[in-house]
């Protein structure tokens, strides 16, 4: 099969948050960034069994500057065969499945993944519009993913308080969640190894954004912790009955 | 107008639908325009979303669309809202408005923002906002394309009955045949889903194994609440993965949150701090989590947990 996996770099959950002085940007200084856990652990794994089972290459595309480098790099140290990144600061969730969609279109793959959100926008839209742009099929909360033949596949996804069971033919748009796979590690050689793969810089095709970031601003912050003696639960009882009014 | 696409399930409305024509009520007013609520596939109480402010609702009856398939949905709805000429497309942020959403915004070629939790402001620019960053950020919007899509992040306004049953007329859309063969569909039957549940009760590690959990159960009976747990727990199968919140599990915003014998590492709180009440209860002083708590208990979880079953019991009789 020939599979295209979408890999993003998000901030580390525990990583702290600050803005620019304008506070229109994350300030990156001292931010720990990581590939996004549902393309790497999930999608990408995913994809690569399917290769090991079925034959075919594995290519990564990101959309993103040259410091992105280094998370597209451990993908193919995972063991992907080759990426590419569309040289841009994506600034809208169109803009970036506008460009993966320019790139696909011309290159015809079986199978576009890409995991079910990003950890840090949680907007679970890209894959959505991908298939839109391209005219795809789009599965998406995939949890299971079968295929024999690598044309026909069955598909367990997560649907609100249960699963469903679906059916598709190549080619499709898959998002991928939490079962999925099992993450991998990369190995030494295949760190050596991915340091002479191919890793192709395009630049982004025009696109108008239509949505922007204005800017940021944190949360209020929250009140200290009311603490109630263990043996009084009568009072917590009472505390969220009339003060929380969550009872 | 505001055209709300109002998810069933085997026909029957829900919350999160009345929480998305709240939603699309509301930006109707800011916008001082009307809003319009659409029904895909087999629905039994469409004109009830009248009561949150659809001023009619538009039914596309199509006895396929009872099988879900974003391409066919984002199809029909682009079709809706041309045929309407709305300016502000809202779903919600679920499974199925996820799904939707995105297919939406490139069909359309309109402006998006997903899981949005406050009404639009329109002065200046249309604005929206949304959390970011697990919780430790908000992130204001423009959008600027003529139409608009936006998807509601559930449990983040209360659905307000504002009018009475809405009149319900025949939308006429002609439904392609799906690429997407569903097999088949399983609920979990007879509990509120984590994702729209207002009540839930957690339990993680500190609960030392799975024979122990009646004490959590017999609390979220008492409560009408839902049962999670944390991420260690489920991943060693004390409790089945279903019940996982947190980063890589469901998210979740009830109105209350009880955790119990749970540290709060930051991953897990990723998934829950959009709760509006938290309640931890847990050993160890230290525990990470007390700081994203309202209320804290520190004691033996075995004695805390049937004091407090006890205590709610109590307070149930006596209402």
């Amino acid at each position: 099969m020939k599979i295209l996996v979408c890999v993003s770099k998000t901030p580390d959950t525990t990583t702290k948050i600050a803005f620019n002085a304008s506070n229109t940007e994350l300030d990156s200084n001292g931010v720990q960034y990581i590939m996004n856990p549902y393309d790497e652990w999930y999608a990408l794994v995913r994809a690569l069994e399917l290769k090991e089972a079925l034959g075919g290459t594995v290519t990564l595309i990101n959309v993103g500057p040259a410091d992105n480098d280094q998370v597209i790099r451990k993908g193919l140290a995972i063991g992907a065969d080759d990426a590419v990144r569309i040289d841009m600061n994506p600034p809208s969730a169109l803009n970036v499945a506008f460009q993966i969609a320019e790139h696909a279109r011309a290159e015809s793959y079986d199978l576009i993944l890409l995991g079910k959100e990003t950890i840090d926008y949680n907007g679970s839209e890209i894959g959505a519009m991908i298939a839109e742009y391209l005219d795809l099929p789009f599965v998406s909360y995939a949890t299971k993913l079968d295929t024999s033949d690598g044309k026909t596949a069955t598909i367990q996804r997560d649907i609100e308080g249960g699963v469903e069971e679906v059916e598709v033919d190549a080619p499709f748009v898959m998002s991928a969640a939490k079962g999925l796979a099992e993450q991998r590690i990369p190995n030494m050689k295949g760190i050596m190894m991915a340091k002479s793969k191919a890793l192709k810089v395009v630049t982004p095709a025009a696109f108008e954004d239509k949505a922007v970031t204005v800017q940021y601003t944190l949360p209020p912050a929250k009140s200290a912790v009311k603490m109630i003696a263990p043996e009084n639960m009568e009072e917590l009882v009472k505390l969220l009955h009339e003060e929380a009014k969550v009872i | 107008m505001v055209l709300v696409f109002a998810e069933s399930q085997k026909g029957n409305f829900k919350k999160t639908a009345f929480e998305a024509v709240t939603y699309g009520y509301k930006t109707a007013q800011v916008l001082g325009t009307e809003c319009v609520a659409l029904a895909l596939g087999t629905a039994h109480n469409a004109a009830d979303l009248g009561l949150y402010g659809a001023n009619k609702v538009l039914h596309v009856a199509d006895a396929t669309l009872d099988q879900f398939d974003s391409q066919i949905y984002a199809k029909v709805i682009a079709e809706a809202s041309q045929q309407v000429g709305a300016k502000v497309i809202v779903l919600s942020h679920t499974s199925t408005g996820k799904s939707v959403h995105g297919r939406l915004a490139a069909r359309l070629g309109a402006g998006s923002v997903a899981g949005v939790n406050s009404i639009p402001t329109a002065d200046g620019g249309f604005k929206v906002k949304k959390g970011v960053f697990s919780g430790k950020a908000i992130a204001e919007y423009e959008i600027k394309s003529e139409v608009k899509v936006l998807s509601v992040m559930g449990n983040s306004l209360q659905p307000a009955v504002v009018g009475s049953a809405a009149p319900v007329e025949a939308l006429a859309i002609a439904v392609p045949a799906s690429r997407v063969k569903v097999k088949s569909v399983s609920r979990i039957e007879g509990i509120v889903p984590l994702p729209e549940a207002e009540l839930v009760v957690s339990a993680g590690r500190g609960m030392k194994g799975p024979e122990n959990w009646g004490i959590v159960e017999d609390l979220a009976n008492v409560l009408g609440a839902t049962t999670a747990c944390s991420r260690p727990v489920a991943d060693v199968h004390w409790r089945p993965h279903h019940e996982h919140v947190g980063q890589t599990g469901i998210a979740i915003r009830p109105n209350l949150y009880i955790a119990i014998g749970i540290s709060g590492a930051i991953q897990h709180l990723a998934g829950v701090n959009n709760s509006k009440t938290i309640v931890v209860i847990n050993k160890d002083p230290e525990a990470p989590f007390f700081k994203a708590a309202d209320y804290g208990v520190v004691g033996d979880l075995f004695e805390v947990v049937p004091k407090l079953t006890e205590a709610f019991k109590q307070f149930k009789a006596a209402e």
